[in-house]
């Protein structure tokens, strides 16, 4: 039998345990003089590092500009992905041609890993703001289409049928029955998208950028500081979290709203 | 009457598939090497990609030959896919099974949960600089954490009666692994399998970008420095076939670990 749930006392006591062993371990082996801090920092000397980075400039810029940066990135890959995916999802349920066309070459390229298109971005972009975009586009692009796609899929025929029955045009199908049945799933896609798109816009960082929380761990590294890039792992971690909790508010409203 | 059927039908989808090959060639031949309405400059012709095939094959380029750059790159994704996921199924599952190991792993996990996996990069190098055990290290993080996160939620959505049959037979220690939690949470190992081979795989490629000897990122690395748009190519087709060909031999190692599941 699985094990009855244990008291949320029982719980709390097991998890503090499990923190502190981690957290313990690292810092005696930080402590432990194997190697010098700065290859192996202590977690508060990470905590240290992070507050100074929030104040002091580096790699030309404060941590929140460097996250500015690169959450205006994200922004635009992801916006221009929605809106380019949930159209054209739309258009491949409801025209079976358009989706004959796109969907082979949809899948060729979604196996293209998005990091694989940095060669091209730097490419075609140089280091202007279009390579990262097109990285994160690259992406964020294939959940929104495919959810799209499979939302509009599902819709019960009897509302297409309806909907042709009484002279709907193309345009109003797809808009008035298609679009309002795919919300919810368009919506999951978009949680999966911006996760990729996080994702995808750290790695273009790495690469082709100036600027932006990637490119701050790329310095860090360079110089050897680990505490620096344990400080980027953290912040990059905590906008994905944030990112994450916005679209489940919106995922959850509309599902409430549904009355799901 | 039927094989025969199923083979014309298998020859026709074949013959399309090549036909619209074809065309897809002959626009692009058209647009870039005729007309030049995209510049050679920026996109390859079907040509210089033959070429570049010839030259990579054959004569090697950027440290070797493709199979070369394609066994180093498929076999570290396979052993770092191999070591995390054994370890990140066994523990989802021992997570799954023990509220206990629960609550005592799950602040770490959820502390290295949100870091994504091209995020260790940086860390790899730093640490272990731009050797084989740094691709290791960032490989492993990315196969974890689908791996672990699936295994557990596949033992937490194991029917109740299963569990309730297996208490009254009295089911315990390595029979109940074998025969209750493991078959239980397959599928949803699978999906979680399928997940961890696609992040590491993306991540190698990434970790190859960022610094190595030899690889398909490396190719990529190589073609970008060198502005040879058409080798560029060549390693992107590279990384998405074998990515596809890891895909299919886990979809295939799928169906042989459950025969029972509708295909």
């Amino acid at each position: 039998m699985l094990q009855a749930r244990l008291a949320p006392s029982r719980t709390a006591a097991l998890s503090a345990a499990g923190a502190a062993a981690f957290l313990g371990l690292w810092s005696v082996a930080a402590l432990a003089g194997i190697t010098s801090r700065d290859f192996l920092p202590a977690p508060w000397d990470v905590a240290e590092r992070f507050a100074q980075l929030v104040v002091e400039p580096f790699a030309g810029y404060t941590l929140l500009q460097h996250l500015l940066s690169s959450f205006q990135r994200f922004a635009t890959g992801f916006v221009l992905a929605v809106v380019v995916g949930i159209p054209l999802g739309l258009l491949m349920a409801w025209f079976r041609w358009i989706d004959r066309i796109v969907s082979p070459a949809f899948d060729a390229v979604r196996f293209v890993a998005p990091i694989a298109w940095v060669p091209f971005a730097a490419l075609w972009f140089g280091t202007g703001i279009g390579g990262p975009v097109l990285i994160i586009f690259m992406g964020a692009f294939p959940p929104v289409l495919i959810n799209t796609y499979r939302g509009a899929k599902n819709v019960d025929r009897k509302y297409v049928e309806a909907a042709q029955m009484l002279g709907a045009s193309h345009l109003r199908a797809m808009t008035q029955v298609l679009l309002p049945a795919a919300v919810p799933s368009i919506v999951a896609g978009l949680r999966i998208s911006a996760g990729l798109g996080w994702q995808s816009l750290v790695g273009a960082e790495l690469i082709v950028a100036s600027s932006g929380v990637g490119y701050l761990m790329v310095k860090g590294q360079a110089s050897v500081s680990t505490a620096t890039v344990m400080s980027g792992m953290v912040a990059i971690g905590m906008v994905g979290i944030a990112i994450d909790v916005a679209l489940r508010r919106v995922q959850q409203h509309i599902e409430t709203r549904r009355g799901h | 009457m039927q094989p025969r059927g199923k083979t014309r039908h298998l020859l026709t989808a074949a013959a399309v598939t090549l036909a619209a090959l074809a065309s897809v060639v002959l626009v692009w031949h058209l647009l870039t090497a005729v007309s030049g309405i995209i510049s050679p400059a920026r996109f390859p012709t079907p040509l210089e990609v033959g070429l570049a095939v010839r030259q990579i094959a054959f004569d090697g380029y950027s440290n070797g030959r493709l199979h070369e750059h394609v066994l180093r790159s498929v076999g570290l994704v396979t052993m770092g896919f191999v070591l995390a996921s054994s370890v990140g199924v066994v523990l989802g599952l021992a997570m799954g099974a023990s509220r206990t190991v629960e609550a005592l792993v799950n602040p770490v996990f959820l502390l290295l949960r949100p870091i994504p996996p091209l995020a260790w990069i940086p860390l790899a190098i730093v640490w272990l600089g731009l050797g084989n055990g740094a691709k290791m290290m960032v490989i492993f993080f990315a196969a974890f954490v689908p791996s672990v996160i699936n295994s557990y939620t596949g033992v937490r959505q194991i029917d109740k009666p299963i569990f309730e049959a297996a208490a009254m037979l009295d089911v315990r220690g390595w029979r109940y692994w074998r025969e209750v939690l493991i078959p239980g949470a397959l599928p949803s190992i699978f999906t979680g399998l399928r997940l961890s081979l696609q992040a590491s795989w993306t991540t190698l490629v990434a970790a190859e970008l960022v610094g190595a000897v030899a690889g398909l990122g490396q190719i990529l690395n190589q073609a970008a420095q060198d502005i040879y748009p058409a080798m560029i190519l060549v390693g992107m087709i590279s990384v998405a076939v074998c990515g596809w060909f890891m895909t299919l031999g886990l979809v295939w190692l799928e169906r042989a670990v459950m025969p029972w599941k509708p295909r």
